[in-house]
Parts: structure tokens; C-alpha cells; sequence
């Protein structure tokens, strides 16, 4: 019997050696060698990250890692994706599974600060809202005494909505589910009265009723929510390299660098252009990447306002449109802000 | 003849036998024994059958005459009532590669044709070769289809275990659960009964937790907690995590199986098998494992039918097998239709119902060849 | 041949080797657990994990939709546990009884010499056995239980509802029971007793003179008719509040959710199906000689299977149905993904996912179910031993 039990446990060893394949030499490197960036999603919101019928994955969140792809190897599609759930999502990243978490995350200083994780930036600013019928005739979630809410297990949104009716002193039955979907059915399906999360995510989530005009949004917001890509920690330099593919965007952006113009801009005078384009200065090489990673993202990607405005602004289904939000530039008075590249 | 009487009648020669009367043969005469037999059973037949037949014929109506065969979602908008079979078709691939890349999908179709072509083969009797076969198949194959998979050889592109899905990643979990867990199941099915204490005791403790707790709890702790028992750097992906867990939990269950073979053979087996003086590990290869295995083909089948119908549950800690896959797809904005999810349940619930079923059928088969020496 | 004994190596002699692998197996079990703990610790330090228990009496915070014992979301994860804990051990304890009772019908349906009615009950059990029960659970949330009308269209506002069906679960008045109720229940308590006392010297006198009494319809009138009787004579004190339409829901009253609804339904049928294949191959185990015989000493159908058939057929049954209960038991744990609050969707769901502390969590919830199934094996060992005792 030891035999076999020790030649069984020493191929099992083996096996397990042989499939190690640690992330101590650095992200960047092994992103490199493996030749794409594993990327942890949802397991579908529309807007954000959502498979087709064909298994194509898009979405603002998506796109974060297309970005993040076209720097590192000049090509935008190298990119895998990984469909994760509230509940796994951070074990995924911290085992490296996956190199970076796109997955509408929020920022909270509990995640920040405890988890091993780093933030690299806010690349949508949202708050937790309500989602009822009209035909209810609630105008304010003051009314909702009584009602039955669904939403997530495992997320803030849990808490807050908890929250939110004690401190009115509301009762309310608290539906929860796993999957965005299965809220999302149990909710059409009239199993609850409200639907609550984050405001992005009832307009996504809205498109996915049967009939999107019945339910209205109401005006209360109950919590801050800014979500954003997570990287690891231990790793300053992909990190760096994260945050500043969100820059690039934003930047490319605000000096009205767009995908159609990318190419003529590379020859624009504008130094700060310059510097954005990689056609001055070396700062590529501290994030290591080409000089051109900028000029890839724009060009294959897109700028932050074209990315947003492609997935979730006011043409999408999701029709959440853009100016006088806080998701607006801040120089249209919104808070999307990009330290400058120099 | 003690009392000699004069007999007055005596018939010579028999009666040819008469007809059994109408109602107790042919169809009428089974119609009569089987359905009206009582007043009460007449009731039954009537309620049950009126109640069977309106069962069945709804569910027909709604899966076959009423249903959306083609046309895209539109034509289910259009027919809510009946089975929107379009939906499957128009997701077909999706749910039986999951997001296996296009190019690529023909190495899924090869494992799946050597598999059922194998299965069917050692399955078969009278089929040539069928020991090497079935050999073929328990051992090499499910490290060939790995292999194949998985690729990184043979200049096949690696596709990554986060895009197995759908049908094949229901096939990948159940068939490396039930390969594995069939000889560690009969190494802790023997070592459950060793004499030696540390070594019984320890199998003991492994089968009794594993099947002790509900396969959700192992899956969570596989997928939540493993990760902190390897050494930093050494890191499974998220499937072979679960499938380490689904295999243990599936030995547990394969031993008890075999420990059922292991009691019921004769003890003068183990003692004409010592007295030959075969060691252990030949006396059980050559004597005690054929019969015993052999007893509880059965036991191993409904075992394997039961952690097929369980690899379900990997949808619960997120990856995408088939139900889980027609479960995210049902979700799909464009497909919101009333039939939609009814569809798609009735399409797994097809899909398991064929295997289970057919599994099912072939160890009754065997088990009733088995039994025809043993027959009261 | 006695030289060469002499000379056998000490390697083969099969009381050191036993030692010999024991020690190795132990070593590296020790090893293995060592190696284990050494990483996990590391590991847990490296991700700054918290370790520890205290997480049990710290503020859950969040609100659960189903509790048997009081529950506000300002109560500790440790009452967590126990709400979770409740909610899975009356869907199990709920659903064994319901599905002994559809098993058993089910299973002699199959044995019925109707055409009709044995080739319905094969198709239920193969229909029922054969597909994952986690779909079944997906299926009647889904596709029976969830598109019954809301409220709104059901009830009108302010007005006072009895009996309810929507898609909220099933309404019926919350009752209390008011101090004179405990007449009945004492009345009901002697019944009890009194009916143990009649079948014994029923036993005893049928053993002796031969004639027999009808304990059945005695017991009956004692257990329920009487308590009946004493209810009402004590001026049925019990008082109901029925549900009110709110503005959303039923307000009041006890309202069964249709989460639990769907949980009972599938585990119910799924279980069921096993049950009757074993109540069916219990029946057929006992030997036709037996029906024959009692047949021959006269005794009827009924008393026949009563007598005869059932109690030799329970002893094939009992073991294979006590696992088939442990089942149910752990399956319940399926809940979670309709949301029903039972032990794992509670403690190892939203309270891991809030707190973080998989291990601590996780093992608790298994060694919950891993007491459930050991106590039950004991049980069922004990039992065992005892009808085998009876049988020699």
C-alpha cells in the first residue's frame, strides 16, 4: 500500500511544482513571458464587463485591461478573462490568478488598507441607489416601509441598504443572491419591490428587464461608491503601470487626443502631448513599457471619454449620460482628474 | 374399490380444454386484471391516468408542438407559450465549449469522439479488445485529454482553464472526479480495513469527514482556503482546485462502495488466498478485488451517475458548466422571454436526464447478468 | 525448511513491517499537517488575515429575511450561526418527514399491480432521480414559484387576508396561544400516554385470551379527538391575527417564503425518488414464501404487510434510508444559491463575505454538518445492532 500511496503522493508533489508558477520575479515579466494579461471580471454587467454570445467580453472595466494590454504589448487583445464572483474576487488576485481585477470594485479603506490589495484609481465614481416599478408610485425611498429589497450577497450594497432602513426606522425583507442575475430575475419577476446597488449597475441591469420603462430610478443615493482596478500590493511597478494606463486615458482625453486624431497628434508641438505620446522624455522605461504605450492605448482603445461613452453613456442602453455627473472631466466640472505625465 | 358400487357415469376420455373466458386474456383480459381489477383501483386508473396523460401531454405541447424551432429571439416574443428551442441553438456552441477558443474547438471535438467512441467500445461486450480498451480509457486518456486541453505542447496554444465551460467542463470535472476517486477509493476502501491501527484509523477519519460534509463546503473550502495551505508562490488555478476537492469527496464515497464488495465476499476467499501464499497486494489483485469490484459494479455506477449529477454545483463557486452556462445565459437582455429559462433548464435537465438514465440502464444491465447465477 | 525460517530477514516479518508502515504513514500525516499549518499561518500573515474566533461576537450588521429565534442586524455573527443553523435544521427536519411519506407512497405505487399507477410512479422516480438537484431547486424558484402574481395583484390595500398564496410565500394568521390553551395541551399529553398504556394490555390480552381491541380508533379519539374536545369546551383560546395589505406587502401573520417553499419542494421530490427505490427493493427483498405463509394462516392484505412484510422489509430499508436522510440534510445546503438563509447561505456566505475569516467559518460549518452525520451513523449503528439482536 505505500507503494502506491507514496508514488501516488510524490506525482502529486510533482504535479503541484511543476504547475507553480510564482509571481516573485514580477508581474510585468511574467505577463511578458506568458504573452497576455490574465483579467478578472464579473460575471457579467453590461456596460462594465459583459460576455456576448460569442464569448467577447466589452465593457468599461474591459477595456480597462485592453488598455492596460495595448501598453505592455501593443495589441489590445491580448487579454484573458477570468469571470469572477463578489465573493472571490480578491483571493483571485492575491493567489495570482489573475494580474489585475477589473470587476467594478469599490474603494473602501478596509480593502485598501487590510486585504493586500492596491488601488490604482477610479476609473467610475458611483453611489447606491433604488430601482422600483412606477406603477408603485414611490417617489422617494422615504416610502419604502414595508417593501421587499433584492440585491447582492457578499457586497457593501448588503450593508448599506441595512443600514439605510434601520437608521429610518423602516422595516423591509432583504432578498439576497449570489449572482447579479439572479437579482436581477428575482426582481423582474416581482419577488421584490425594490431593487437596489450601485446606480451603474441598476442602468445596466436594467436593460436586462423584460420591459426597461416599467421601473424608474429614484433620487436618493445612499453611499459613496468609487470603483476602480485593483492590482496587488506587493508589486509597485505593474501597479504603477495600472494607474498610469488610467492616467494615459484620462489625459488623452482632456487634451482632446482621441482614437480618429491619435495619429496626427503624435506630431503635435504641445509638450505635454509630446510627453503622452512618447516622443519626449523616457518616463516609459520607469513603467517599463515602450515609448509608444500611450499612443497603443489611444489609438486601440480609446480615450477615457470614448471608452465611456461607447459602453455606458447616453447612446448605450445602459443611457447614462455623461455631462454634469460626476463622471464628467473635471474641467466640465466632474471628478475625472489625471495627474499630469511629466 | 373397497366399496364396489356400480359406477353409473364414468367419462373415458377428457373434456378438450375450453377457451378462457373473453375478459380474462388478451388485451381486454389484461385491460380487466391490470386496470379494473377493483372498484377502487378503477378510480385510481382513471384519476392517475387522467392526471398522467394531461402531465404528459403538456409537457409535449409545450416542448415539441408548441415550440420555436428557428427564427431567432423574435420568434419567441412572438410565441410565448410554447419551448424557445432557438435559444438553445443559437447558444449551442457556447454551451457546450463554454469560452474555448474558436480556433481551437477542435480539440474538444476529438476528446469528446475518443471518449464516447471508448466508453461505448468498453461498454460493449462483444467488442474486440475491450479490456485494453476500458484500460485505455481509466488511465492514459484523462491524462491525454488534459493534455490535449490544456495544450502547451506539440505547438498547440495553451487555452486556459478560465475558458473551459459548458458541456466539456461538466465532462473534465465528472470524469477526472470519478477516475481519480476510483483507485483511491479502493486504496482507503483496503486501508479502512487493515489491521494495522494508525492506517485504519486514518482512513477511517478521511472517509467519514469527506462524506460527512456537503460538497458545497468542500468546494467553498477548495476555492476560499486551499490557496493558504500551498506554499507562497505555488498556486493551482481556480478549477484545479475544485477538482481536488470534487475527487477527494468522491473517493470518500468510492470506498465506501468498494468497502460494501470487500464485506461481502466470502471469508474463505481471503483464507484460500493466504494459504496459497500470495502476499497482500497480489492476493487482492488477483483473488479479492476482481470478485469484489465485480459485485459492485452497480454501487460504482450509481456512484458515478451521483457525482455527475453533483458537478452542478461548481456553478456555485463560479465556474461555468453547463447549467452554469445556460444559467448565465438565460440572463441575457435580448433573450428576457418567459420561456427562456423554463428552455434552458428543460435543455440540462434533457442533457443529464440522457446520461443519468443511460448510465442507470447499463448497471441494471450488468447487475442483472451478474445475478443470474445467484437468482432464489 | 526449518533452517530457512531461520534466516528469514527481519524485513519480511510481517509484525515489523506493519510497524514499519505505520510509522511511515505517520510521519508523513504529521509532516503533511505540519507543512499545512506552517503555510497557512504564513501565508494568513503575509495577506494580513485576521485569525481567530472573536469574529463570532462581533456586529453582523447585515438583515436576514428568514429567523426562527429573534434576529435584528445589529446581533452578533455568532447569532448568525444559530439563525442559519435553525433555518437548515427545519428545512431538513421538514422535508425527512415529507419525504418518507411521498417515498413510501411512491414506492408501493410502484409495486401496484395497476398498470397506471406503477408506470407513473417509474416515471416520477427516473424523471426525479436522474436530474442534478441543484436544477430541480433552480426550477421551481424560477419557473413555478416566482412567476405567481405579487401582492398588489392579489390583495387589496387594508384589507385583512387569511389565507394568502403570491409570489411572497404563503400567508396564514399569526396565532397565539392564550393561558387557557394549556388545558388542551396537557389533555393532549395524557392522551398520548394513556394510548401507550391501551396498546400495551391491548398486546397483552390479545396475547392471552386471543381477542383483540381497537387501539387504532382508541388512540385516535384520545391524542386528537379529546384535545379537540377540551379545546373547544375551553373556549378555543387561541386568537388569531391575520396578515393586512400594506402598501407592498402582507404586513403580520406568518408568511412561509417561497425560497423555503422551493427548498422543501425539490429536496422533498428529489429525495423521495431514492426513497421509494429502496422502500420498493425492501418490499421484494422478503421472500414471496413469507406472503404465502401468512396468506395460509389467514391473515389479510393489510395485516400481512403490517405483520409480516413491513417489519422484515424495515430492516433492508431503515440503513439505506438513514443515509438517504443525511443526504437530504447536506443537500439542504443548496439553498444558497435561491437565497434561502439556511447555515451555509447565512454563516459561510454573507457572513464570510463580510468578515473574511474563510477558515474559521468554514470549519465550523463542516464540523456542524460533520456532528449532524456522526450522530446519525451512531444512531443508525445502534439501531442496526438492536434489530439484529431481535432477528437471532
Amino acid at each position: 500500500m505505500k507503494k502506491l500511496f507514496l508514488s501516488c503522493l510524490s506525482i502529486a508533489l510533482l504535479g503541484g511544482i511543476a504547475i507553480a508558477g510564482g509571481h516573485e520575479k514580477g508581474t510585468l515579466s511574467a505577463v511578458k513571458s506568458k504573452g497576455h494579461i490574465q483579467c478578472g471580471v464579473s460575471q457579467g454587467l453590461p456596460g462594465f464587463s459583459n460576455p456576448d454570445d460569442q464569448g467577447n467580453w466589452s465593457g468599461l472595466d474591459v477595456d480597462f485591461c485592453r488598455a492596460m494590454s495595448a501598453a505592455v504589448f501593443g495589441d489590445a487583445d491580448k487579454v484573458k478573462y477570468t469571470p469572477l464572483s463578489a465573493r472571490a474576487r480578491f483571493e483571485a488576485l492575491r493567489s495570482g490568478e489573475i494580474d489585475v481585477l477589473a470587476r467594478n470594485t469599490t474603494w473602501t479603506m478596509q480593502r485598501d488598507a487590510t486585504l493586500g490589495l492596491e488601488f490604482v484609481g477610479v476609473n467610475y465614481y458611483d453611489g447606491q441607489g433604488f430601482m422600483v416599478r412606477k406603477t408603485l408610485g414611490v417617489n422617494s425611498a422615504m416610502e419604502l416601509d414595508g417593501a421587499s429589497a433584492c440585491t447582492n450577497t457578499g457586497t457593501t450594497t448588503e450593508l448599506n441598504l441595512t443600514d439605510f432602513f434601520r437608521a429610518n426606522g423602516m422595516q423591509f425583507e432583504l432578498v439576497a443572491f449570489e449572482r447579479a442575475d439572479e437579482v436581477v430575475a428575482a426582481y423582474d419577476a416581482g419577488r421584490c419591490d425594490v431593487y437596489t446597488t450601485d446606480r451603474s449597475g441598476l442602468a445596466a441591469q436594467r436593460t436586462k428587464l423584460s420591459n426597461p420603462n416599467d421601473h424608474k430610478v429614484l433620487p436618493e443615493i445612499i453611499s459613496k461608491e468609487p470603483l476602480g482596478p485593483v492590482v496587488r500590493q506587493d508589486d509597485p511597478q505593474w501597479a504603477d503601470l495600472a494607474r498610469w494606463t488610467l492616467n494615459a486615458m484620462i489625459n488623452a482625453e482632456e487634451m482632446g487626443i482621441d482614437s480618429s486624431n491619435v495619429d496626427s497628434k503624435r506630431s503635435d508641438s504641445n509638450p505635454a502631448v509630446k510627453r503622452l505620446m512618447g516622443t519626449e522624455g523616457d518616463l516609459h522605461e520607469a513603467i517599463g513599457v515602450n515609448n509608444d504605450w500611450a499612443y497603443n492605448i489611444v489609438k486601440q482603445v480609446g480615450n477615457y471619454g470614448e471608452v465611456y461613452e461607447r459602453h455606458v453613456g447616453a447612446n448605450t442602453p445602459l443611457q447614462l449620460g455623461r455631462g454634469g455627473t460626476v463622471n464628467d472631466l473635471w474641467t466640465n466640472g466632474g471628478l475625472i482628474y489625471a495627474p499630469p505625465v511629466r | 374399490m373397497s366399496n364396489p358400487r356400480s359406477v353409473f357415469f364414468v367419462r373415458k376420455e377428457f373434456i378438450s380444454a375450453r377457451q378462457a373466458p373473453a375478459s380474462t386474456i388478451g388485451v381486454l383480459g389484461w385491460i380487466r386484471n391490470n386496470l379494473f381489477s377493483t372498484p377502487f383501483n378503477s378510480l385510481l386508473t382513471v384519476a392517475l391516468g387522467g392526471l398522467g396523460v394531461w402531465l404528459i401531454w403538456g409537457a409535449l405541447d409545450w416542448l415539441i408542438f408548441n415550440a420555436v424551432w428557428a427564427g431567432g429571439n423574435e420568434a419567441c416574443k412572438v410565441n410565448p407559450e410554447g419551448a424557445c428551442w432557438t435559444f438553445i441553438s443559437t447558444r449551442f456552441d457556447q454551451f457546450v465549449y463554454g469560452f474555448y477558443e474558436k480556433p481551437e474547438r477542435w480539440r474538444v471535438d476529438l476528446i469528446l469522439l475518443v471518449l464516447f467512441t471508448g466508453i461505448f467500445w468498453s461498454g460493449w461486450e462483444r467488442a474486440p479488445a475491450r479490456k485494453w480498451v476500458g484500460g485505455f480509457m481509466l488511465i492514459p486518456f484523462p491524462l491525454i485529454a488534459w493534455v490535449v486541453l490544456y495544450g502547451g505542447i506539440f505547438g498547440l496554444p495553451v487555452v486556459e482553464t478560465s475558458q473551459w465551460g459548458g458541456f466539456t467542463l461538466t465532462l473534465v470535472v465528472s470524469l477526472i472526479g470519478i477516475i481519480v476517486s476510483l483507485p483511491l477509493g479502493i486504496l482507503l476502501a483496503l486501508g479502512r480495513r487493515s489491521k494495522m491501527p494508525i492506517i485504519h484509523s486514518t482512513c477511517l477519519f478521511f472517509i467519514e469527514f469527506w462524506r460527512g460534509v456537503p460538497l458545497i463546503t468542500v468546494l467553498f473550502m477548495a476555492a476560499y482556503v486551499l490557496p493558504l495551505f500551498f506554499p507562497a508562490g505555488l498556486n493551482f488555478d481556480q478549477l484545479l482546485r475544485a477538482l481536488i476537492g470534487f475527487a477527494l469527496f468522491a473517493a470518500a464515497y468510492m470506498a465506501e462502495v468498494v468497502r460494501g464488495g470487500l464485506q461481502s465476499l466470502n471469508k474463505g476467499q481471503y483464507e484460500a488466498a493466504d494459504s496459497l501464499g500470495l502476499s497482500y497486494w497480489k492476493s487482492m489483485r488477483l483473488i479479492i478485488l476482481p470478485q469484489a469490484l465485480k459485485a459492485v459494479i452497480p454501487g460504482i455506477v450509481n456512484t458515478f451517475i451521483g457525482l455527475f449529477k453533483d458537478t452542478t454545483l461548481v456553478l456555485i463557486i463560479g465556474l461555468l458548466d453547463l447549467l452554469g452556462m445556460v444559467h448565465a445565459a438565460i440572463a441575457d437582455p435580448n433573450w428576457s422571454i418567459r420561456s427562456v429559462p423554463t428552455t434552458g433548464y428543460a435543455f440540462v435537465a434533457i442533457t443529464f436526464f440522457i446520461f443519468c438514465y443511460g448510465m442507470s440502464r447499463y448497471s441494471r444491465f450488468v447487475e442483472e447478468k451478474l445475478n443470474t447465477g445467484h437468482k432464489r | 525448511m526449518a533452517g530457512r525460517a531461520a534466516t528469514t530477514s527481519v524485513l519480511n516479518n510481517s509484525k515489523f513491517r506493519a510497524i514499519l508502515y505505520q510509522l511511515i504513514m505517520a510521519s508523513l500525516l504529521i509532516y503533511l499537517g505540519w507543512s499545512i499549518a506552517e503555510n497557512t499561518i504564513a501565508n494568513m500573515e503575509a495577506r494580513d488575515i485576521r485569525a481567530g474566533f472573536g469574529f463570532l461576537d462581533e456586529t453582523a450588521g447585515f438583515s436576514i429575511m428568514m429567523s426562527l429565534v429573534p434576529y435584528e442586524p445589529g446581533d452578533t455573527y455568532g447569532r448568525v450561526f444559530l439563525v442559519g443553523l435553525l433555518n437548515t435544521l427545519l428545512v431538513a427536519g421538514i422535508g425527512v418527514v415529507f419525504a418518507t411519506m411521498v417515498g413510501f407512497l411512491v414506492g408501493i405505487m410502484r409495486l401496484s399491480q395497476n398498470w397506471v399507477v406503477s408506470r407513473l410512479a417509474t416515471i416520477y422516480v427516473e424523471i426525479f432521480r436522474n436530474v442534478p438537484l441543484l436544477l430541480q431547486i433552480l426550477f421551481w424558484y424560477t419557473a413555478v414559484l416566482k412567476p405567481l402574481p405579487g401582492p398588489r395583484q392579489v390583495f387589496e390595500r387594508n384589507t385583512e387576508i387569511y389565507f394568502g398564496i403570491s409570489n411572497r410565500g404563503i400567508t396564514v394568521p399569526e396565532f397565539i396561544f392564550l393561558e387557557n390553551f394549556s388545558f388542551t395541551t396537557w389533555t393532549a399529553l395524557l392522551g398520548i400516554l394513556f394510548t401507550i398504556g391501551i396498546h400495551r394490555w391491548a398486546k397483552q390480552r390479545q396475547a392471552t385470551t386471543g381477542e383483540q381491541f381497537p387501539v387504532f380508533f382508541a388512540g385516535l379519539g384520545l391524542t386528537i379527538g379529546l384535545p379537540i374536545l377540551v379545546f373547544l369546551l375551553s373556549g378555543a383560546p387561541v386568537e388569531f391575527t391575520p396578515a393586512k395589505m400594506g402598501r407592498f406587502n402582507l404586513a403580520g401573520g406568518i408568511t412561509i417564503i417561497p425560497e423555503f417553499l422551493a427548498v422543501l419542494l425539490s429536496l422533498v421530490l428529489y429525495t423521495a425518488s431514492f426513497i421509494a427505490e429502496i422502500v420498493r427493493a425492501g418490499i421484494q427483498a422478503v421472500n414471496y414464501g413469507q406472503t404465502e405463509a401468512s396468506r395460509a394462516l389467514g391473515l389479510r392484505n393489510g395485516t400481512t404487510l403490517k405483520l409480516v412484510i413491513i417489519p422484515q422489509a424495515l430492516r433492508i430499508i431503515i440503513p439505506p434510508m438513514t443515509s438517504q436522510y443525511l443526504n437530504l440534510t447536506k443537500n439542504t445546503s443548496l439553498a444558497a444559491a435561491i437565497a434561502y438563509p439556511d447555515l451555509v447561505a447565512t454563516f459561510a456566505g454573507t457572513a464570510l463575505n463580510q468578515n473574511g475569516q474563510a477558515l474559521e467559518t468554514l470549519a465550523i460549518t463542516m464540523t456542524v454538518y460533520l456532528s449532524l452525520s456522526l450522530l446519525t451513523s451512531a444512531l443508525m449503528n445502534w439501531f442496526n445492532s438492536r434489530v439484529k439482536l431481535v432477528e437471532r
